[in-house]
C-alpha cells in the first residue's frame, strides 16, 4: 500500500525547501518528515520515499535520520499523543504514578496506541515546565499539575471525543494537524495563536516585583551607543 | 536591603502585558526601538558594546557573547549565519519557553541586531520540537516582523537584508549541543562535531556562524537601549546583568524569578515563599541536571558563574531544582541517568556504553540488590566518561553520579545495607520501562 501525496503536500514540500539557501536543500529534511507525518500520522516507508525523492537523497539516508528523532513515529498513532513527563522533578512530584495509572487504565505501554486509535501513550523526558510539575502534554500542549485521577479523566474525555482545554497552550488539535505546524506552517485556526495565558509560576517573580514596586534603576532607552571604541 | 530588591525584571517584564506577543503591543513597550537604534550604528560598535556589557551566554556555558561575535571573520567573502539555540531540554530548565511564548518579538529583535553586528543575512531559530505553543507565537512574530519591514530586504531603509526562519526540531536533547544542532539543522542526525574547527569559522554549511541561546539574544535589545553601564549595574563584576532563575520542587511558589546575578539559594527560597511544610532542603541543582548537585550547606553560595564553580558545580542554565529530605538523591540520580542513557546519541563509546551500564547498576542498588563494589563501579565508570566523551552530554551525565556519591553516600549505603526499602521492584531489573 502506497500513500499518494497530494499536490497540496507537494507544494508545501517545495515551500519548505525554499526556506534554505540554494544547494542546502537537505536542511528541509526535518520539517519535511513532520510534513509526511501530518498526512499519515507517522513516518511510513511511503513518507520516507517522498522525502528522499524531493531532496534527491537515498531512502537509507532519510530513514537513518527519521529513526534518530523520537518525535517521528514509526507506527500509526492515535489522534492524541499523551506524553507524561517522568524525568526527575515531575517524577518525584508524582509523574511516575500518573504514567503508571494511565498506562494501566488505557491498557497500553510506552509508545503504544489504544484500540480505538484515539490515544498514543508515552513517557517523556523533561518537557521544560518543571515549575508546573507534574505535567503531561497532549499533542505537545501542556496540562499542568496533573494527578493520576485528573489524567484518567482527561484520557476519558479524549476518548469520548471531547477536547479539554490545555492549561496554557492553544486549544487541542490532532497529532496530524500538529505535525503540519511542526513542518513550519502557521496555525490557521482562528485565534489559536492567541490562546493561553501565562500561569502563576511564570509570573511569580514579576508579581513580587510589582507588589514591592521594584524595577531596575537607571534604564534610559536614549543611552548612546559609544562610537569608534572598536 | 530586602530580598525583593534582588529582583530585576528586565527580560521577563513584558510577560505581565497580555498580548505583548503582538507587534503593536510590543512596539508600545519599547519594542523595535533597539533595532532601529542599532541599525544606525556601525556593526563593530555593537560588538564592542556587547563586549563592554560583559554579557555571557545564558545557555549554560557562560561564554562571553561579545567575544564570540568578534571571532567571526569579516570580509571573508563567505555568508555568515546566526543560529539561535532554542532547543531547551536540560532537565529543570524552563526559562526559554515562557520567553518565546510571551515575548517572542524580543528574540526576533535580538536576532536582527546580532545578525547586523556579525554581518549575517540569514538567521535560524532552532526550536525544540515539543515547544509547540512557543513556536506558534514565534512564527506569528516573524510573520509580523516581515510585514512591518523589520525582516526581509532593505530593513527600515538601511540596506540591510535579513531572512529569519523558525525551524522545529524533532525530539533529541543532544541537539542542544551546538555542533549537533548544526548537523540537525543541515538535515542529519544530531550528532556533535569534532572541534576545532569551531562554528565561528566552520559552522552552518561550513561558514562562519554564531550560535547563541534564546536568553542571550533576547538580552541584546536591552543592552542596546540601556547601555553597557546600566547592564553592569546588575549582577557581579564577572557575571553581569539579570538572570532568570527557574525554581522548581519543594518550595511554596515555584516559578521564574529574574534576579541580579549572584543571588543565593537562601534568598531564592525566601522569594519563593519558603520550603513547603514538612520539607527540609536536602539537595539541589544550581543549573540543571548536568551541573553537580549541591547540598544544604551550599545555601549561601552566590549563584554567579565564578562562585558556583568555586563550590564545585556549574551555574549552567540557573534551573534550580530543589529537593527535600523526603526525596532520595539515589533515585533522583537514577532518573537522570535514564535520561542521559536515552538521549545519548551513540556516537562515542564512553557515553553510549557508560550510561547504559550505570543505569543498570542504579536499578540494582534501588532494587535492594546492590553491593559495596557497585559504588566503585559507578565512580570508575563516571571517571571513564568524564573528559573522554565526544561532547558535554557524557560529561554532564557524570555530574549527578559523582556529586551524589560525594554528599550522600549514606543514602546509597542504606539501600545496600537494607536499611531502606527498595524504591524499585525486581521487575525493573528485568529491563522493564
Amino acid at each position: 500500500m502506497t500513500t499518494e501525496f497530494s499536490q497540496e503536500i507537494l507544494d508545501r514540500a517545495r515551500e519548505i525547501v525554499a526556506r534554505y539557501p540554494e544547494g542546502k536543500e537537505r536542511s528541509a529534511l526535518l520539517p519535511m518528515l513532520h510534513l509526511v507525518q501530518s498526512v499519515e500520522g507517522y513516518v511510513s516507508p511511503a513518507g520516507i520515499d517522498f522525502c528522499a525523492e524531493q531532496l534527491g537523497l537515498q531512502k537509507a539516508n532519510v530513514a537513518a535520520v527519521a529513526s534518530f528523532y523520537t518525535m517521528y513515529k514509526r507506527r500509526p498513532t492515535g489522534d492524541y499523543l499523551v506524553s507524561v513527563c517522568t524525568n526527575t522533578m515531575c517524577n518525584v512530584l508524582g509523574g511516575q504514578q500518573v504514567y503508571d495509572t494511565l498506562s494501566e487504565h488505557l491498557g497500553v505501554g510506552h509508545d503504544e496506541t489504544t484500540e480505538d486509535a484515539k490515544i498514543t501513550l508515552e513517557h517523556a523526558e523533561c518537557l521544560a515546565a518543571c515549575d508546573y510539575g507534574p505535567v503531561l502534554t497532549v499533542n505537545y500542549d501542556f496540562f499542568d499539575g496533573v494527578s493520576p485521577d485528573s489524567a484518567v479523566e482527561l484520557a476519558e474525555a479524549l476518548k469520548r471525543g471531547d477536547r479539554p482545554k490545555p492549561s496554557r497552550g492553544a486549544r487541542l488539535c490532532t497529532l496530524k494537524e500538529m505535525s503540519l505546524q511542526l513542518a513550519g506552517f502557521a496555525d490557521e485556526r482562528e485565534g489559536a495563536v492567541a490562546d493561553g495565558v501565562p500561569g502563576e509560576p511564570t509570573l511569580a517573580g514579576l508579581r513580587l516585583a510589582q507588589k514591592h514596586g521594584i524595577s531596575p534603576a537607571g534604564f534610559d532607552i536614549n543611552t548612546p551607543i559609544p562610537e569608534g571604541k572598536r | 536591603m530586602s530580598v525583593y530588591e534582588k529582583l530585576t525584571p528586565v527580560l521577563t517584564k513584558r510577560w505581565l502585558s497580555p498580548d505583548a506577543w503582538r507587534i503593536d503591543v510590543y512596539e508600545q513597550l519599547d519594542g523595535y526601538a533597539a533595532a532601529r537604534k542599532a541599525l544606525k550604528s556601525h556593526p563593530d560598535d555593537l560588538i564592542a558594546l556587547i563586549k563592554d556589557s560583559g554579557l555571557r551566554g545564558r545557555g549554560g556555558a557562560g561564554f562571553p557573547t561579545g567575544l564570540k561575535w568578534g571571532f567571526i571573520p569579516q570580509n571573508d567573502g563567505k555568508p555568515h549565519y546566526l543560529v539561535v539555540n532554542a532547543d531547551e531540554g536540560e532537565p529543570g530548565t524552563c526559562k526559554d519557553l515562557p520567553l518565546m511564548t510571551h515575548d517572542p518579538h524580543s528574540l526576533v529583535e535580538g536576532c536582527i541586531i546580532a545578525s547586523y553586528a556579525i554581518r549575517a543575512n540569514r538567521a535560524y531559530i532552532y526550536i525544540r520540537g515539543e515547544a509547540v505553543h512557543a513556536a506558534r507565537r514565534l512564527r506569528s512574530a516573524v510573520a509580523e516582523a516581515y510585514k512591518a519591514g523589520y525582516l526581509g530586504k532593505n530593513i527600515q531603509g538601511t540596506g540591510f537584508d535579513l531572512d529569519l526562519v523558525v525551524h522545529s526540531g524533532a525530539g533529541a536533547y543532544i541537539c542542544g549541543e551546538e555542533t549537533a544542532l548544526l548537523d540537525s539543522l543541515e538535515g542529519f542526525r544530531g550528532q556533535p562535531r569534532l572541534r576545532p574547527p569551531f562554528p565561528a569559522t566552520h559552522g552552518l554549511y561550513a561558514s562562519p556562524t554564531v550560535v547563541n541561546n534564546v536568553g542571550t539574544i533576547a538580552s541584546v535589545p536591552y543592552i542596546v537601549l540601556g547601555g553597557a553601564a546600566w547592564w553592569k549595574s546588575m549582577g557581579t563584576e564577572k557575571s553581569s546583568g539579570p538572570m532568570i532563575y527557574s525554581l522548581s520542587g519543594r518550595i511554596n511558589n515555584p516559578g521564574q524569578y529574574e534576579c541580579s546575578m549572584g543571588i543565593t539559594l537562601r534568598e531564592l527560597i525566601e522569594l519563593a515563599g519558603g520550603m513547603q511544610a514538612g520539607h527540609q532542603l536536602k539537595f539541589w541543582t544550581p543549573g540543571g541536571s548536568s551541573t553537580p548537585l549541591l547540598a544544604a550547606e551550599h545555601i549561601d553560595t552566590a549563584l554567579d558563574f565564578e562562585s558556583v564553580a568555586a563550590a564545585g558545580s556549574i551555574l549552567g542554565t540557573t534551573a534550580t531544582q530543589i529537593f527535600s529530605d523526603q526525596d532520595c538523591p539515589v533515585y533522583a540520580t537514577y532518573r537522570w541517568l535514564e535520561f542521559y542513557h536515552h538521549e545519548s546519541c551513540g556516537k562515542c563509546t564512553p557515553c553510549r556504553e557508560g550510561n547504559y551500564w550505570m543505569v543498570r547498576v542504579y536499578r540494582r542498588i534501588l532494587s535492594g540488590e546492590g553491593t559495596y563494589e557497585d559504588l566503585d563501579t559507578l565512580l570508575d565508570t563516571a571517571d571513564n566518561i568524564l573528559g573522554r566523551s565526544f561532547c558535554g552530554l557524557g560529561d554532564g551525565a557524570t555530574s549527578p553520579v559523582t556529586s551524589s556519591l560525594q554528599y550522600f553516600k549514606q543514602d546509597y549505603l542504606d539501600y545496600i545495607e537494607r536499611k531502606k526499602a527498595p524504591m524499585l521492584s525486581a521487575k525493573a531489573l528485568a529491563g522493564a520501562h
